[in-house]
Parts: C-alpha cells; structure tokens; sequence
C-alpha cells in the first residue's frame, strides 16, 4: 500500500518537472494574447536545441527569445512582426514552416512532382497493358481450340 | 530496352549519393543572415572600464574580428590560444562580445588565460547577441572595412579554418578599398 502510494507520487513528480521545463509564468492581457504568444513559440525554432521549438527548449537562449517575442506581442505587434525579428538575426532557420520561394521551390513543389510522376508512370503502364491485351487477341483457330478446351474440362 | 531493370537502381544509387552528401553537412550550421549585410549596431561598455564604451562605428576604416565569448565557454577555451596568437602576430584586431558573462569572472579569465582583444564589450543581458543572431558562443565575425559583415564561424576557430578560410578573406579584404 504505502509502496503503491510512494510510486503514485513519484510518478506525479516526474510528472509535473517534465512538463514544468519551460514555461514561465507570464501575464497577458486576454486569452487571445495568450493564444497568440503560445503558438508562437510552438511554431518558432530553438537554435541550440534545434529539434525542439522555442516553448519546448529549456536552453538560456530559448528563454531569452521567449522574452523577446512576449515583449514583441505585449507591445502590440503581430505575430508576423515577432516572427520577422527573429527571422532577421537568425534566418528562415528559425520556422518551423519555411517560408514559399526561389530556393525553398523544390521543397514545396517536391512531393507534387513525386506525385505527378507516379501518376505518369502508372497511366503509362496501364496503356502498354492494354495495348498488350489488343495485341495477342486470338485468331479464330486458337478461338475454336480454346471452346473445344473449355467443353472438355466442362465434360 | 536490355537495360531498363538498371533505371530503379541508378535511381537508387542517386538517393544514396544525395543522402550521403546530407550526411557529411552539419545541420549546426546555419546560414547567417547577416552575411554582407551592415554590422547590427550597438553601444556597450567595456568588461574592463564600465564607464568606457564600444560601439559598431569601431568597426569602419579597418577589417576587423569580433569574436562571441564568454568564461563560462569551454570551448572558448579551446579557441583562445589562437585568437592570442594571431594578436601578437597583428595580422587584423580583434574585438570581444562579452555574452551573458559575469564582469569578474570575465575579467579575471582574460587575467589568467590572456587577453587577445583591443576591447571586450560587455553583454550582460545577451540582448547585442541576439541582435547578431548569436546563437552558440563562440562565434567569430569577419567585418570588412566599411563595417560590413563578411563571414560567421559558429563554434570553435582551428588552426585549419584560420589558415583556409579566415586569413585569405581578411588578406582579401584588407586589399578591398575603404
């Protein structure tokens, strides 16, 4: 009992610290504002730990960024002004979701050209088979065997 | 078409090429924005005179280095008798960005290790390392004569990146016209 009780609590601890790494406690003016902020830092990119976003990092400088973007929306700006000045000092890096142009074409356009060729590729198969099948039509000879045949198995 | 069975392994063969080229680059690396663009500007007091300030209009009329370190920076250890060998060689200054530091560790760090800069400015809060994009100390800047920034080392200087890459592209600046 007391053994189920102490792992119940560890559990909760493990619990809590796993999901208090990093987040400060911050004041908002809405719910809105709040919204804003934190899918913010969900879509920003931390550069240390470049796996984890900006609201998942605990690392000093993802801290510092998360200041700066809280301070950026607390003075009023939009999230696109947020985005652009961490765009500004570390590079399109930064999102999550690279932004459409020149050099991110292929990017984008890839898995629609992957798509369009294997599309391509099939409505070609597809044709030849069936230029095939016209092809060997059988003559009236082999018709003729293949009924005779056809009786026989039947009996 | 004897050969056609060689088009799904050639195809193959290239995702092979490409996914070993991804291998060899280092996702560490990003890509400055700041490259040819005008040294974000700030005005700092120095770690060593508080009263005394650096400012990004240091950087025009010369080329210059502005190096990102800090006492709590292993591998700005690692780095440091470089940037102290190619002080005492003159070949181009070399300023300091005190990033997230304290005063007297910094201070007495440069007093035990060497002092390689003209100057340290002192970024207490990192916001001048934002601002510079820094985003793992220690990173070097190479700033061409007009204050503009050239190249970035993210991470540790060796004696190889020194000797092929920074020293031809300072030399190569230095000849660039003011």
């Amino acid at each position: 009992m007391t053994f189920g009780r102490l792992l119940a609590a560890v559990t909760a601890a493990i619990i809590y610290l796993a999901s208090a790494a990093a987040t400060e406690v911050r004041a908002f003016r809405d719910a809105a504002e709040q919204r804003r902020y934190e899918q913010l830092v969900k879509d920003l990119r931390c550069l240390v730990c470049q796996n984890q976003s900006l609201a998942d990092s605990d690392a000093d400088l993802a801290r510092d960024l998360r200041d700066e973007v809280y301070e950026i929306i607390q003075s009023g700006k939009s999230e696109q002004e947020a985005a652009k000045f961490l765009i500004d000092r570390y590079g399109d890096f930064v999102l999550y979701r690279p932004p459409f142009k020149t050099a991110t074409l292929l990017l984008w356009g890839g898995p629609f050209l992957f798509l369009a060729s294997g599309l391509w590729f099939i409505w070609r198969r597809t044709k030849r088979r069936q230029g095939m099948i016209s092809r060997t039509e059988l003559t009236t000879e082999e018709q003729e065997r293949l009924r005779e045949l056809q009786k026989r198995i039947q009996g | 078409m004897r050969f056609k069975f060689l088009i799904p392994l050639s195809v193959f063969m290239l995702l092979l090429v490409l996914l070993g080229i991804g291998l060899t680059l280092d996702p560490r690396e990003v890509p400055s924005p700041f490259i040819g663009k005008p040294a974000p500007a700030f005005s700092l007091p120095t770690v060593h005179a508080p009263e005394q300030v650096l400012t990004t209009g240091q950087f025009t009329g010369q080329v210059s280095l502005l190096n990102v370190w800090a006492s709590w920076c292993v591998s700005c250890r690692q780095e440091h008798p470089l940037l102290l060998e190619l002080a005492r060689q003159g070949i181009v200054p070399i300023y300091g960005l005190n990033y997230k530091d304290d005063r007297d560790n910094a201070l007495s760090w440069l007093a035990r290790l060497g002092n390689p800069y003209q100057v340290s400015a002192f970024d207490a809060d990192g916001r001048v390392g934002i601002d510079w994009g820094v985003y793992g100390v220690p990173e070097t800047f190479v700033i061409d004569k007009k204050g503009v920034i050239r190249h970035k080392q993210t991470g540790p200087l060796t004696a190889e990146i020194l000797k092929g890459k920074l020293l031809p592209l300072i030399r190569q600046l230095q000849g660039e016209p003011a």
